[in-house]
């Protein structure tokens, strides 16, 4: 007898598993999974401008940063302005799906690809991003890699205002709505890597990066 | 893990008498709970969510052997091969074989009690494979002879400061680093290097969805992102018991969890993660293993100590236990600590091997209070204490004191003779002071406790002088 028959016939007959009652269960089990109920949750307005005023205020309290612009095309410009202010190298890596935009005129250099060891900042968007908490939804892909991030010591996400959602389930539902099958990494980032392992005292960069940055598009 | 639990008693004691764990305890219970108990007020229906994710986990330990096909289907669906391991043995051997497979030399490991449970990182060793822990906390007790942690969400939560500055000075051989910030950098540098070599990751999971067949992954450092971004190889080990059904349960649960946990709002990163690297990819692991472990846990299910497979793993219980904040973790003496691992403990390595450990109770209900899933601990620590005394596993002279009582409270006339002699005895054993602070019959007991003295007169006596004055 394998191991998966001993676990499962022990698990079974502690149930009084019958053949007419497992087939009653699968039915409800298939039943289940396309009712997906959902459990309370606390409200959040889904105006647009309070989903937007609810994600800045969530993230700052995670420790992340907030600039604000209207359009796609402004963002180089703004991530030029935030690696200056903080004495941060203009040098980046980008998520592929991002490296269309016109960086050279922001005086931006940036890489398309995975982030290795030694990429300083790593620049993304953002799949949804979740007003509740204050979290990005990525969802990785051949153009969107999760290495961007994560290696690099600062992450700077660019948020359309429109794919802000409520809650975690309104991101899933998005995700089955337009990508059909889940991609192998989806990562709700809320916040710097942190740890509070030694006395309970909260660092930040902890394996991750020691900085999240949001640029949000008002207009988009 | 072999269990110290046998030796409950010993532990405790020197526990007590070491003044530094019993600051560094002291320390940290404050924190636990008043971060708890502020982030709990941000959700408006706190304990409907509890009643609500008490249920999906319910739904699927009721019918748990159809749900573990469900997500065996979907995650072989997304290319994962679902492994099954009976007990520790089992699960040491389906890691070391995975790593002969793919020539592993070196695997990076993110917190997972499992691994405790199978005392893996021995196992890896023997068979050459060297193991990393990359939990700061899991990275510390690893480099210091690979001590146990006393806590499943903050291992070194017995440890302070000082202790850890010691330890790097020692092991990494770098100046000594008092900043907490320092050390932490310090370990981040090590063990960045380990994530970009090694060739295999491990991960516990915090929840296996059904729906799916993802694994959920629930950090604040990203070590659980790097183990399971950067390696070819991810093996995920849980109990089979971690199956809920959907992304929206996931989603409730999530609302707890970290909140229970460490009195986060949501842990910094929450991975969602479905099969392999997929065709033009850039990253993720080529090969994904799960290993669903039994290791005492089928047999619970159907059984009165169901209700404890609920259990999400967030610690609160013993953040909230009196008994937890003054002897710590390491005098449960195996994986799992406080009023869960009382109740975890003798159920997963034997009654007989931890009789002291659902004693170790108050059963004052803070833990049963504050657990997100409505585990009702101490009746769980109460039906054990009955289980050692149907199977006649309590020491002799307390069955023979508690028939002699059985005996004595089923008369009503020894019983008020009895109380008789007792009360007076005790006044005069009290020699007119308030309390009794010593007696020879139950010494032990009587270490952390005083006893009111009576009177002189018994509540019989008292009633009928009532009765004679009306």
């Amino acid at each position: 007898m394998t191991t998966r028959d001993d676990i499962l016939g022990r698990v079974r007959a502690r149930l009084n598993r019958t053949d007419a009652n497992a087939a009653t269960g699968r039915i409800a089990i298939d039943t289940l999974l396309v009712a997906r109920p959902q459990g309370p949750r606390p409200q959040v307005d889904p105006e647009k401008s309070a989903l937007v005023a609810r994600l800045i205020e969530k993230s700052l309290a995670q420790s992340s940063t907030v600039d604000r612009v209207a359009t796609l095309a402004e963002a180089p410009a703004a991530v030029a302005k935030y690696l200056r202010d903080n004495s941060l190298p203009l040098q980046a890596v980008i998520w592929p799906q991002m490296g269309q935009l016109d960086w050279l005129a922001a005086g931006v250099a940036v890489a398309a690809r995975g982030a290795v060891d030694a990429d300083l900042v790593g620049i993304t968007g953002c799949f949804c991003a979740i007003a509740e908490t204050g979290t990005l939804m990525l969802c990785g892909a051949p153009d969107a890699p999760a290495s961007v991030s994560l290696l690099p010591e600062t992450h700077i996400a660019i948020v359309p205002a429109s794919r802000i959602v409520p809650g975690m389930e309104d991101g899933f539902a998005l995700a089955r709505a337009e990508l059909g099958q889940l991609p192998r990494a989806i990562n709700f980032i809320s916040g710097p890597s942190r740890t509070g392992d030694i006395e309970q005292t909260i660092v930040l960069g902890a394996h991750g990066p020691y900085r999240v940055h949001l640029i949000l598009l008002e207009g988009q | 893990m072999e269990s110290r639990s046998r030796q409950f008693k010993a532990n405790t004691l020197a526990a007590l008498s070491n003044p530094g764990l019993q600051q560094n305890m002291r320390q940290a219970k404050g924190k636990f709970v008043d971060k708890r108990a502020k982030s709990i007020r941000e959700l408006d229906d706190f304990d409907g969510t509890r009643t609500a994710a008490a249920a999906i986990r319910n739904r699927v330990l009721d019918n748990l052997d159809l749900w573990l096909e469900k997500f065996e289907a979907s995650a072989s669906a997304r290319g994962a091969t679902v492994l099954w391991a009976k007990d520790a043995d089992e699960i040491c051997r389906h890691v070391v074989d995975i790593a002969r497979r793919h020539e592993v030399k070196k695997t990076v490991k993110s917190k997972s009690m499992l691994s405790e449970e199978a005392g893996l990182n021995l196992a890896l060793e023997a068979a050459g494979i060297q193991p990393v822990e990359t939990d700061l906390g899991e990275y510390i007790l690893q480099i210091n002879n690979n001590e146990a942690p006393s806590h499943i969400i903050a291992p070194v939560v017995h440890k302070s400061l000082d202790e850890v500055a010691d330890l790097f000075e020692k092991v990494h051989g770098t100046p000594r680093k008092t900043e907490i910030t320092a050390l932490t950098r310090e370990a981040r540098e090590v063990l960045r290097s380990h994530f970009l070599t090694a060739d295999m990751g491990i991960s516990g999971g915090n929840f296996l969805v059904a729906e799916t067949g993802s694994v959920a992954l629930v950090t604040n450092e990203g070590n659980g992102r790097m183990v399971t971004t950067l390696p070819r190889v991810h093996v995920v080990i849980t109990g089979i018991e971690k199956v809920i059904p959907t992304l929206e349960d996931l989603s409730t649960l999530m609302r707890l969890l970290p909140r229970s946990a460490t009195g986060q709002s949501i842990s910094n990163y929450v991975s969602v993660l479905t099969g392999t690297q997929a065709a033009g990819d850039l990253d993720g692991p080529e090969h994904l293993y799960y290993i669903l472990v039994d290791n005492g846990r089928a047999d619970l299910i159907g059984s009165e100590f169901q209700d404890m497979l609920r259990c999400i793993r967030c610690g609160a219980c013993m953040n909230h236990c009196p008994v937890y904040q003054t002897i710590g973790g390491h005098a449960y003496g195996w994986v799992y600590p406080g009023p869960m691992g009382a109740v975890l403990t003798p159920l997963y390595t034997g009654l007989e091997n931890a009789l002291d450990l659902p004693h170790a109770a108050t059963l004052c209900n803070q833990c049963g209070v504050v657990c997100p899933v409505k585990i009702p601990l101490p009746e769980l620590l109460r039906k054990l204490r009955e289980k050692q005394v149907e199977r006649g596993l309590r020491p002799q002279g307390e069955r023979r004191a508690f028939k002699f009582w059985a005996r004595l409270a089923a008369s009503p006339t020894l019983y008020a003779l009895a109380a008789w002699f007792g009360v007076r005895y005790l006044k005069q054993l009290a020699g007119g002071r308030k309390t009794i602070t010593s007696f020879s019959l139950v010494p032990e007991w009587m270490l952390g406790r005083d006893f009111p003295a009576p009177e002189g007169k018994t509540f019989r006596e008292l009633y009928a002088e009532r009765g004679e004055k009306k």
